[in-house]
């Protein structure tokens, strides 16, 4: 609303319609954008592409190390486990053989030991045996012995020692 | 606002003032080559490029400072831009739009200085920045392509009944182009200006009561930072839509 009268008095002084100036401005521009793009390429694209592109490089060649370190790693993790396992099974051959030793020392033992037991057991058998057969020996002598002194008392003329000895083996064998 | 309106006349307002070209020294007539607040406007803008680009770019660290991040970040920005739309055989003109969006950036933002001077608002200059491509472009398109270039204004696509209609209308909006590229940056940039100062005039008459006027001076200068960003990214990726045409005529 307030324009109207400035516009009508801007509209035939509008500076952008003044032809005089063209010339001027046109020169000028032409001068100024001469000059930024002679800074534009000779000085501020190299330089800020360089930086760029050696920023590029060296983010690059990290991530190369990296991966490359991340490899290692690896490797190393998986010689880590081949070591763990390997460990393990020796320790388990070990363990095995440990066990098997002990079984077999203790499986002579038992066999030492059963033998003896054996031995023992015969000896004292025998010996058993021994006594068993002096006793009866004993037994038999004795009531040979007192069978006889018996006939003896009861019928002294019919003494027989050998008929008395047979009828007690006789008697004893039963 | 009716209040000034009818004041108007008193209190002077002069939106149109801020865009008067005049001498640096002196009072005499503007001839080409006299130095004038356009050329020292143009001069701080190629500065201030410098500043950013070769300045802040100075420590080549690996890890950007501030400045060098900056320096990066317009140097990515435009060459992704040359790379998405042109393709790999756009990135040759790369220095050519990077020089273009910065100068015309870097004007915009400076002409955001109070009492600056707007290089950009002059349709001489826009017009002038919109014809080098216009006329690069073409050349371009004819290097590249020679006759084959004018398959651009031949589309093979729609039925033979329609394509010489289709012709004129390329042909047309073709050499609309230059006109539009540059009437739509100063347009922009001439008519934001001129919204400001009309503002700041009433801020001024209405005096110390001018709360209004300065809220809407605020929000219209975030707003013409806007447009000046965008205004130089739209006569950008425009030169990069061009290029791309005449180095990829077929549609």
């Amino acid at each position: 609303m307030a324009t109207p009268t400035e516009g009508a008095e801007s509209a035939s002084g509008m500076p952008q319609l003044d032809f005089s100036t063209f010339p001027n401005q046109i020169f000028w521009l032409v001068v100024a954008l001469l000059a930024l793009y002679f800074i534009v390429t000779r000085v501020a694209m190299p330089r800020v592409g360089g930086i760029i592109e050696d920023r590029f490089e060296v983010i690059s060649n990290d991530l190369e190390v990296a991966a490359d370190l991340k490899q290692k790693a690896e490797a190393a993790e998986a010689a880590y486990h081949k070591a763990l396992a390997e460990a393990r099974s020796e320790a388990q051959a070990i363990a095995a053989e440990t066990k098997a030793e002990i079984q077999k020392e203790l499986a002579l033992a038992t066999e030492k030991a059963d033998a003896e037991i054996a031995a023992k057991a015969a000896e004292s058998e025998a010996r058993i045996d021994e006594i068993r057969a002096s006793a009866v020996k004993s037994v038999e002598e004795v009531a040979t012995e007192t069978s006889a002194a018996i006939v003896a008392a009861l019928m002294p003329d019919v003494a027989d020692d050998a008929a008395v000895k047979a009828a007690v083996a006789n008697r004893m064998k039963g | 606002m009716a209040e000034p309106a009818q004041e108007g006349s008193g209190f002077n307002i002069h939106p149109m003032d801020q865009f008067v070209v005049k001498p640096l020294f002196g009072d005499g007539p503007i001839s080409w080559y006299t130095p004038t607040n356009a050329t020292m406007w143009m001069a701080l803008t190629v500065l201030a490029i410098t500043l950013v680009l070769v300045v802040g770019s100075r420590g080549r660290a690996l890890v950007p400072s501030r400045g060098q991040s900056m320096a990066e970040m317009l140097y990515g920005f435009t060459r992704k831009m040359v790379e998405d739309v042109a393709g790999k055989e756009g990135l040759k003109y790369f220095p050519y739009v990077l020089t273009l969006f910065t100068f015309i950036l870097f004007a915009n933002l400076l002409a955001l200085i109070p009492t600056s001077f707007s290089v950009t608002s002059h349709i001489a200059v826009t017009a002038v920045l919109a014809l080098a491509v216009f006329f690069t472009v073409t050349a371009i398109g004819f290097v590249k392509h020679g006759a084959a270039f004018l398959g651009l204004f031949w589309v093979t696509s729609a039925p033979l009944p329609l394509r010489p209609v289709l012709a004129v209308i390329e042909i047309i909006s073709y050499f609309v182009r230059p006109v539009s590229h540059s009437i739509r940056l100063a347009g922009n940039l001439m008519a934001g200006h001129a919204v400001l100062k009309v503002f700041a005039g009433f801020a001024g008459a209405l005096g110390a009561g001018a709360v209004l006027p300065i809220v809407a001076i605020t929000a219209i200068y975030g707003l013409e930072l806007l447009v000046a960003c965008i205004q130089a990214y739209v006569f950008a990726i425009l030169t990069v839509v061009y290029l791309n045409d005449a180095l990829h005529p077929s549609h």
